[in-house]
């Protein structure tokens, strides 16, 4: 595994670029609170009031909020949100898939029939609404919308995983490990398991920019956590204050780029990723 | 040709799966925290009031009796009275619905017009510089938020330039004598360019990239040799040959996204103060209004799986190689 990660690396330039986007994300969140210059809900006051709509300065890069709270510091701290929803989401998607597609391509018969069926009616609800009520009916919290989208995001992944585990099923190394008396358990995890693990990793890359997406969105349309500093809060906190009317686009340009930025290189991963699974793609 | 008995069954199943959808609904609304009456009831309320109320919305009932009168209602298309708004939730819905209707429906044509031309255009320009420019920004542009794509429109074409409405579907003040009245003014498609442009430009990436990958593959088929060797122009392999036989999967994928843009209308709708349905569904959600939360939901669910339904028999009939019988 480690050293596939490695030859993406050095071979293809779209996972270069996302890899490296992560890391620079990664380290500004690690680092949030030395590099960002405020706390990012603090209410700041300039001699005359409330500190409101300031245009940018060297006390605040980015200006401040209608409320005079500091934009910048609140953009660095949004990273470590969208990280944790994005990765977290990842690894949840990659992981129900890669179960539900073992044991459905494994066993087959009528426990294949029920998850398929259950994999079908995922993806028949509408994806954001869903996340909506269920952000709704489990409280606004973060990790409600990671556990929404694994919910209708573990069928795409399911079903290649289930369809390759069906050809491996058949190969002679399998039918040797149950002839020497392997459990089903230890067949699945340990001959099966390890010949499917890029496939999740390319869904889980692809969950990673759904992910941020979607918490993106649900905290826009004021289903978030107030308490928890994320881009999509800070748009709609810009959104309802009336930014746009006040042409502020230092105030909602940047995080919109920073969402765009971190998507686009869970795109560019996956893609090179795939590239590499698939040598067909390449010219 | 194809099986009679075999689209009827898919039909029975897409049957089932609403069912189930329908049954996850009821129960999620149910168990939501809270009486979903809190909304509802004023403070100064008295005890007798409030039981008189719980009777009306049938909530002093059994859940299994709750359960199969929301069944038999759906059935009938009644979904209840609104809690906020007192009006039949059908009635919220039905005026909500064209609106929706008109803003997907006119923006998946844009951005599938423009993704068709551009995916075979790119296909055709494949190793050049204009194909490594513009692949990165498509992906850009499905990567950013849509709701952030409303933001930047309304900044810069409706306050800045004003140019565009900043929101709703007419100009304050105005009113129609009929829905009709309205869809067939002027005013109505002022207030639908930008909403419907943002989502245009989000979803022109998909139809885009299917395009141009099928037309790969298609280039490379044995006709497209022999067409070459026929002596034909590039273009007219390009449209008459090579497009024709790629744009199966580009019809399937707008079917589908139909059902799919529905439900991801609802950043538009409210960027956008856009009345329909998915704007409906956030207004009733927050406002814990379930009786209209529940029958958006289950308009846009209904919709989404129809229109999988669709994508599937549409395969069947485009497509002489799919069989169902061997499929099944």
């Amino acid at each position: 595994m480690l050293a596939n990660l490695f030859k993406i690396f050095k071979e293809n330039n779209y996972a270069t670029i996302g890899v490296s986007i992560y890391l620079i994300f990664i380290i500004v969140a690690i680092f949030a609170d030395f590099i960002a210059p405020n706390d990012p809900l603090r209410i700041h006051f300039s001699g005359s009031g409330l500190a409101r709509n300031l245009a940018p300065s060297f006390d605040f890069y980015l200006g401040t909020t209608s409320n005079g709270r500091d934009i910048f510091s609140q953009l660095i701290h949004g990273s470590r949100n969208a990280l944790a929803v994005g990765l977290s989401a990842a690894l949840a998607v990659a992981i129900l898939g890669t179960i539900v597609g073992l044991v459905s391509g494994y066993y087959g018969g009528w426990v294949d029939n029920v998850i398929m069926r259950l994999a079908d009616i995922a993806l028949g609800l509408p994806f954001l609404p869903f996340v909506i009520v269920l952000a709704a009916f489990l409280g606004p919290n973060s990790w409600n919308v990671v556990i929404a989208i694994a919910l209708l995001l573990w069928p795409n992944a399911g079903r290649i995983i289930r369809s390759q585990v069906l050809t491996l099923r058949e190969r002679g190394y399998i039918e040797s490990a149950k002839v020497s008396g392997c459990s089903n358990f230890r067949i699945i995890f340990v001959h099966i398991a390890p010949n499917i693990l890029p496939l999740s990793f390319l869904y889980g890359s692809i969950a990673i920019g759904w992910a941020i997406l979607t918490e993106a969105s649900v905290s826009f349309l004021g289903f978030g956590p107030s308490d928890v500093i994320s881009w999509g809060y800070m748009l709609q906190d810009a959104y309802s204050s009336q930014a746009l009317s006040l042409k502020a686009y230092i105030w909602f340009l940047p995080p919109g780029f920073c969402i765009v930025l971190m998507v686009v290189a869970g795109f560019f991963i996956s893609r090179g990723y795939e590239e590499i699974l698939f040598p067909k793609m390449r010219n | 040709m194809f099986d009679f008995w075999s689209i009827l069954r898919r039909f029975a199943y897409m049957l089932f799966v609403m069912w189930v959808v329908a049954t996850i609904i009821f129960f999620m609304f149910r168990l939501m925290p809270g009486s979903p009456l809190t909304a509802f009831i004023g403070t100064t309320f008295t005890d007798e009031q409030h039981d008189l109320l719980v009777q009306r919305f049938g909530l002093d009932k059994s859940l299994f009796e709750q359960y199969s009168l929301f069944l038999v209602n759906t059935l009938k298309g009644d979904f209840g009275l609104s809690f906020t708004y007192n009006k039949p939730v059908i009635d919220m819905i039905i005026e909500a619905l064209p609106n929706s209707i008109i803003l997907t429906l006119f923006s998946l044509l844009i951005a599938y017009i423009f993704g068709i031309i551009a995916g075979a255009y790119l296909a055709w320009k494949r190793a050049t510089l204009i194909e490594g420019i513009s692949i990165p920004i498509v992906l850009a542009t499905r990567s950013a938020p849509e709701f952030w794509l409303g933001m930047i429109a309304l900044a810069l074409f409706s306050f800045q330039l004003d140019i565009f409405p900043s929101g709703g579907t007419s100009a304050p003040g105005v009113i129609y004598a009929s829905t009709l009245d309205k869809l067939l003014s002027i005013d109505f498609y002022h207030h639908l360019i930008l909403p419907s442009l943002v989502l245009a430009l989000y979803l022109q990436g998909l139809p885009l990239l299917l395009m141009r990958s099928n037309m790969l593959e298609v280039m490379q088929e044995d006709f497209i040799t022999m067409s070459k060797m026929k002596g034909l122009s590039s273009w007219r392999i390009v449209i008459y040959h090579a497009a024709r036989n790629a744009l199966l999967p580009v019809a399937t994928a707008f079917t589908l996204g139909v059902g799919f843009a529905f439900g991801g209308n609802v950043v538009i709708e409210t960027v956008f103060s856009w009345p329909g349905l998915g704007r409906l569904l956030v207004f009733a959600v927050s406002a814990s209004d379930y009786p209209l939360a529940q029958g958006a939901f289950i308009f846009l669910t209904g919709i989404l799986i129809l229109m999988n339904f669709l994508a599937d028999l549409m395969y069947l009939f485009l497509d002489p190689r799919v069989s169902y019988k061997t499929a099944n």
